[in-house]
């Protein structure tokens, strides 16, 4: 295997280079644009060489965007804080209930656990906009549309089923007699399940919840028709840029790169626990 | 307060759907009583671990009734049957050093410090594993794991210890020094002890009584001497004894005060009717056919005997293991000292009638011991 030919090493790095430059492309194109005002960004033919400007970035922190068409009051930092503030509850929430569900699914073979299992994966498969009309209607009803405590609840659609069944599979991982030898030593099921199912699935429950975090980071339409302008996610926010005086590019591009800023610096931070997590979660059936 | 540390009665154990699932454990019965040591013998697969696992409470008890010091514990989580277990797979916690693992059931009890501390240490000396108590267990050999996961049960205050195949990756001379200190260590504090076991030599030496176990069923349950000289039935006959007993199918006959075994290949066994008592005449003769089983160490070579041809000779540094054929079958004889016959040699063999052992051939249930002769 260390005998590779140098041949064989170049064509490599070249194929390498090909996936990430088809990859990256659109991720660069938007950063530099972030940097461009519109005309620069509008001129055909386009080019990368520009004279960068920081507008855009200081029209969304300040609120305040000044166009041709006159002054604009844009949301883009509340919105920011709507996704993290969303997100993170809607993980958490996740955590506190996928979590213990997954364990009680991978261990205590119930009756008829699978098909409650597959039932709340299933709900993955549903388009969501089967559900939004009626799930619109009763929110307005009870009184939880255009709440966080309603939006969070919607967005355990997205967050459960992912949760529930990474984790599942890491809890069916970890070998039941280590848990039998922890109970019989004088452990309840309760300080068994807290001090070794759980620190063992760790690595998995890591994984699950920061890939959850990011689905519902951007997750667009349960907001965009159950939320308003001071409760939306940045993902619906970013339509306000659609303006009556034309389309703002550079201020979606910056909007793109901020929004993309929090869920990448995670990403990178538990880059190692996501792979191990969606693998070793995959094997499982 | 009864005598007994354990009281299994009519115990199933199906895998899936009573009635319809895999049946490991078939209507079992065994009671253990206080002090002793119990070994669980039988080819793999035939129910131990299954056993085990019902008496600690990690699999429900299908029918039947478990009693643990006079308390039925059917429905009792492991956590309040006060029982420990040493793992067939170790199952040490992966994350925690080797001492913690040790120690983690006097944690649960809140025992001071240095107790917790000395009590490992002991635990750990006894079985050689001093010099890895501050390692996590996958820097350790799988003996080594064994022996922590053996520690870990043995440190226990329990009222009935069950240990899986508590020394099967060791060698055999760590195995003989082990078994030794574990069975002080189990007798001197008067603990109860089952313990699964491949290995014979193990089971005899340390068990005050053997459970033979074949496809789920107890097939005997007494003390390893009894085990040998009257086992109950073929299977136990057989499986128990290395090596194993010789056994030929056989046609009763008697004539003029003698009764007479007729093997195949026209070969009879004939001896005097007045050997056997009355009541096994009855016994015997009520068949028309037996199973005789004479073991490997009780056939001897005499001039004029029953006629054998020798097959294999094996000198294995302390016996001869003799193959030869005899009555269109194998017959297996021992000898201590280097028997100076050679392949193709025809040797004559003496079975003496205190050595038999007659099994029914349909049951396989034993019907006589020679050693039950006067
Ligand atoms: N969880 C299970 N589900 C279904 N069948 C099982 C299960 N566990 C064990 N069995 C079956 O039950 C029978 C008894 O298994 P058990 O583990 O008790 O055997 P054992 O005597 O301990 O064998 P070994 O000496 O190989 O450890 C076997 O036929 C086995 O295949
Ligand atoms: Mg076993």
């Amino acid at each position: 295997m260390d005998t590779q030919s140098t041949l064989e090493k170049v064509l490599r790095g070249i194929a390498i280079t090909a996936v990430i430059l088809f990859f990256m492309f659109p991720i660069f194109w938007i950063f530099l644009m972030s940097f461009q005002t519109n005309e620069t960004i509008l001129r055909v033919p386009p080019s990368i060489v520009f004279e960068p400007t920081l507008t855009n970035y200081k029209a969304l922190i300040t609120g305040r965007l000044e166009s041709t068409a006159g002054a604009l009051e844009i949301e883009f930092m509340s919105n920011l804080f709507n996704s993290a503030y969303l997100s993170t509850m809607a993980v958490i929430v996740g955590l506190i209930l996928g979590v213990p569900a997954a364990y009680a699914f991978g261990r205590l073979k119930f009756r008829g656990s699978e098909d409650i299992a597959f039932t709340l994966l299933s709900f993955r498969f549903a388009p969501p906009l089967l559900v939004l009309l009626p799930l619109t209607i009763y929110f307005q009803q009870i009184g939880l549309a255009n709440t966080y405590f309603g939006l969070i609840w919607v967005y355990q659609l997205i967050v459960l089923p992912l949760i529930l069944w990474i984790v599942r599979g890491y809890f069916e991982d970890i070998p039941a007699d280590i848990e039998y030898a922890y109970r019989i030593a004088g452990h309840g099921f309760w300080a068994t399940f807290r001090k070794i199912a759980l620190p063992l699935a760790m690595p998995g429950i890591a994984a699950a919840g920061l890939l959850a975090f990011i689905f519902a980071w951007n997750n667009f339409i349960f907001a965009l028709v159950l939320a308003s302008a001071d409760k939306q996610p940045v993902t619906v926010g970013a339509l306000a840029f659609v303006t009556a005086s034309g389309i703002q590019y550079g201020q979606i591009a910056a909007g793109i790169v901020l929004s993309i800023l929090p869920t990448l610096a995670l990403a990178l931070y538990a880059q190692r626990y996501l792979v191990e997590g969606l693998s070793l979660g995959a094997v499982k059936g | 307060m009864s005598d007994l540390a354990l009281e299994i009665t009519a115990v199933d154990k199906f895998y899936g759907p009573i009635d319809t699932g895999v049946h490991a454990v078939k209507s079992f019965d065994m009671n253990v009583a206080r002090g002793d040591i119990v070994a669980l013998l039988g080819s793999s697969g035939c129910g131990k671990t299954s056993t085990l696992r019902m008496v600690a409470g990690f699999e429900e008890v299908s029918r039947g009734s478990i009693k643990i010091a006079d308390r039925e514990v059917n429905r009792l989580p492991p956590v309040q049957r006060n029982v420990a277990m040493a793992f067939e797979g170790y199952s040490l916690y992966p994350t925690v050093n080797v001492r913690d693992n040790i120690a983690f059931a006097l944690k649960a009890k809140r025992l001071p410090q240095a107790q917790v501390d000395a009590r490992v240490n002991e635990v750990a000396e006894m079985l050689e594993i001093a010099d890895i108590l501050d390692r996590i267990p996958a820097q350790v050999s799988g003996g080594q794991q064994q022996r922590a996961s053996l520690a870990r049960a043995l440190i226990r205050d329990a009222d009935l210890y069950l240990l899986d195949e508590p020394m099967g990756q060791l060698e055999p001379q760590l195995r003989t020094l082990l078994r030794g200190r574990i069975k002080h260590f189990i007798k001197e504090r008067g603990l109860t002890a089952v313990l699964v076991t491949h290995d014979q030599t193990e089971a005899n030496a340390l068990a005050d009584k053997i459970a033979v176990m074949e496809d789920g069923e107890m097939q005997q349950f007494a003390s390893p001497a009894e085990i040998k000289e009257r086992p109950a039935n073929l299977f136990t006959g057989t499986f128990i004894g290395e090596p194993p007993m010789n056994v030929f199918q056989a046609k009763v006959g008697r004539a003029d005060g003698r009764i007479g075994f007729h093997l195949a290949g026209d070969l009879a066994l004939i001896y005097p009717a007045e050997v056997f008592s009355a009541e096994l005449h009855k016994a015997i003769l009520g068949k028309s056919e037996v199973a005789l089983g004479v073991r490997p160490y009780a056939v001897r070579r005499v001039e004029g005997g029953a006629p054998a041809q020798v097959v294999t000779n094996q000198w294995l540094g302390d016996q001869s293991h003799i193959a030869a054929r005899f009555a269109e079958g194998t017959l297996v004889l021992v000898e201590h000292d280097r028997a100076r016959v050679g392949v193709g040699d025809q040797i004559g063999v003496e079975l003496n009638p205190r050595d038999l052992h007659i099994f029914d051939p349909d049951t396989g249930d034993a019907i006589s011991h020679g050693q039950e002769l006067a």
